[in-house]
């Protein structure tokens, strides 16, 4: 098991490099560039030589590629040239990705806790009217676009009644800041009320973005729980007069929780993409408004490393996804 | 007719039936279909001890009825009819709990494929203790030496190291014989076994029938023995049942049976049984399948696959009748021979 991580780990740090490879080249072969987005179009051409030959930007790609990829293994991507002139880029990805990975994380805690009970209880009474009326809940959560939902609770929840906050993280209660997670510095620091007062922001901007997770995984687990349930295992527990919970945990859900692992591990990418959309509706301090500014105004420092590192949770993620089938099947350990 | 030569009904076993099956009817109602009666009337006894083979090919209501004996039937889109009387209590009323408690404990059940019998993400010995957990009220840690000499009465080589092994890690044989481990671990005093051998080589299933044959002798536990094969039943079974359409068309004390079959359909049976001993005529098969089949309501369902049929066949319903321990549903019975 432990060679397996390994061998796991190495194969994701490889990744990384050839994504920062790939990303470097293709963000620099894009129309446009970081001078004419920092001095706009007017500018002479002598002060923009002047600004490529401060940043960097007239030495061989090669060069370029060479000199960054040597900071960032000690940790420096350089300084943003547009998003917040002058800042690390590395500060903003410290500031802004807890905020998104935050949000992620109850998205798909709220989707994996309704959809994983539901969707079995639908495979369990199969073409019920509860049946037939969840998997139409899931069909529309599907089909709803993220930011619409997002509009709309925002709307009926926040502004027209006062039942969650607006928008933002969480109210000005000059929080201790720890790790930039609102919810966990405040156990952290034991300032419950800042941890009380992120979770009453997260409710309506996570649950926007759990609605497609939730029908996918929903989805899965009752094709899954059908399938099992008619497997001859089952009946053979059946047969032994085990308990309802035994069966249920023990031989139907063991079994059929597979393919949703996979699923939840798939879903965590779209997520993150949805999150961008989100966040914008709720003015959330993630990565989604950085990520849009850097992307105009080729702010190249701050674009890697925000790619990067929502590219290296991706791959962490996939790694707990091969970890936990291991744990689950012992067929998949053996081989 | 002829007179069929029969010995006094004797038993070996105690007389009063531990399990009594009297005009069990399984019908399946499916929405939008006509019903379709899988089991249609069918009554036999197991007493203590002894072991009846149900024998008959691929749909002939076999295994719906060890299903229904066990509760095993999906609880929609069938109707169970009839009783099934075990030591007093009928079965078919028992709630879902109280027939819960009996399965596994008074009651148990092999199947036929023991790859996809067995749980493949859970170990063999879990597989195992879990049936003395519920049934006996034991703690894992107090099951599991039990376990681990159940799996060494069922001939599991090195029993203390396949505890941990999960079911891929096994071979055909010994997942079947861990599977029966699981099913005599509460020293069940019925034991139902659905086609056991049938996915396994010959060799094994062999060994595992020797094995059926040993512990039913070892524990005095009566054994319902479902089959297709008719080698499995010479081998092991006091008294056959054999099925047709999903009624019983002959019954008798298995040599009996075996040297005088009565029914056409058991004669073809054993007439298809392909023999290494002899030199004469290639195999000779049934015609037909049960698709043929005519409806038990108005005629001998057999009638179209029949080798003696007589015109009467297709006109009305050939009843059971008994005489000495023997049972037959035919209008023109085989002639006796010898």
């Amino acid at each position: 098991m432990a060679r397996f991580i390994i061998r796991r780990l190495l194969q994701m740090v490889g990744v990384v490099f050839v994504l920062s490879l790939l990303l470097f080249f293709w963000l620099r072969s894009l129309p446009g560039g970081t001078v004419s987005a920092i001095l706009g179009e007017r500018a002479t051409p002598e002060t923009r030589a002047a600004l490529t030959k401060a940043l960097g930007l007239d030495q061989p790609i090669w060069v370029q590629y060479g000199k960054f990829l040597g900071r960032a293994v000690r940790g420096d991507f350089g300084a943003s040239t547009k998003v917040l002139p002058g800042a690390d880029a590395f500060d903003i990805f410290l500031t802004r990705f807890p905020a998104t990975v935050e949000l992620s994380f109850f998205a798909l805690l709220i989707a994996v806790v309704l959809a994983i009970p539901l969707g079995y209880l639908s495979a369990r009474r199969a073409n019920s009217p509860l049946d037939s009326g969840l998997v139409i809940v899931s069909l529309v959560g599907v089909a709803v676009p993220v930011f619409f939902l997002a509009f709309l609770l925002k709307y009926q929840l926040a502004v027209e009644h006062n039942v969650f906050p607006v928008s933002g993280r969480q109210d000005n209660l000059n929080c201790t800041r720890v790790t930039n997670f609102f919810v966990l510095d405040g156990l952290l620091t034991r300032e419950l009320d800042c941890s009380v007062s992120a979770l009453k922001h997260l409710v309506l901007p996570s649950v926007a973005l759990a609605t497609i997770p939730f029908a996918v995984i929903y989805r899965i687990t009752r094709a899954s729980v059908l399938e099992v349930l008619g497997e001859d295992y089952v009946r053979t527990a059946e047969s032994k007069g085990l308990t309802a919970r035994v069966i249920r945990g023990r031989h139907v859900l063991r079994n059929a929780l597979l393919p949703v692992v996979t699923t939840i591990g798939l879903q965590t990418g779209g997520l993150l993409a949805g999150a961008v959309l989100t966040e914008k509706v709720f003015n959330w301090g993630g990565i989604g408004n950085a990520l849009a500014d850097a992307f105009q105004f080729r702010d190249y420092s701050v674009l890697q490393v925000l790619i990067l590192a929502a590219a290296g949770i991706y791959v962490i993620i996939n790694l707990l996804v091969d970890i936990s089938y291991a744990v689950i099947d012992p067929r998949v350990r053996t081989r | 007719m002829t007179a069929t030569a029969t010995t006094p009904r004797t038993h070996r076993h105690g007389d009063e039936p531990l399990l009594s099956v009297r005009d069990l009817r399984v019908t399946f109602t499916r929405q939008g279909e006509e019903p379709f009666t899988a089991v249609d009337g069918v009554s036999f006894d197991v007493r203590p001890g002894q072991t009846v083979g149900l024998v008959g090919e691929s749909g002939c209501g076999k295994s719906v009825t060890s299903l229904a004996i066990m509760g095993l039937l999906p609880t929609r889109g069938n109707r169970v009819e009839g009783t099934a009387t075990f030591d007093g209590t009928d079965l078919l009323r028992l709630s879902g709990s109280d027939m819960r408690d009996r399965r596994g404990r008074d009651i148990a059940m092999i199947f036929q494929d023991p790859l996809s019998s067995l749980n493949p993400v859970v170990p063999v010995g879990r597989q195992v203790t879990e049936v003395l957990e519920r049934h006996r009220g034991m703690s894992r840690k107090a099951a599991t030496p039990l376990a681990r000499d159940l799996l060494q009465r069922v001939g599991i080589p090195d029993p203390d190291r396949r505890l941990k092994d999960y079911p891929h890690q096994m071979s055909g044989g010994m997942r079947q014989r861990a599977l029966i481990a699981m099913a005599l671990a509460c020293a069940p005093r019925l034991l139902i076994a659905d086609e056991p051998t049938t996915a396994l080589d010959v060799t094994i299933q062999a060994q595992i029938l020797s094995l059926l044959k040993e512990l039913v002798q070892d524990t005095g536990t009566a054994l319902v023995m479902i089959t297709h094969d008719l080698g499995v039943v010479a081998g092991l079974c006091d008294e056959v049942n054999v099925l047709y359409g999903g009624r019983i068309v002959e019954r008798g004390e298995r040599h009996e049976l075996f040297a005088e079959p009565r029914h056409p359909y058991t004669n073809g049976l054993l007439a298809s049984i392909p023999r290494l001993d002899s030199e004469r005529a290639p195999l000779t098969p049934i015609p037909g399948s049960v698709s043929d089949n005519l409806p038990w309501t108005s005629a001998c369902a057999f009638a179209p696959r029949c080798s003696q049929p007589v015109e009467v066949c297709t006109r009305q319903t050939p009843a059971l009748e008994e005489s000495a321990g023997r049972a037959l549903r035919c209008f023109n019975p085989v002639e006796v021979t010898r």
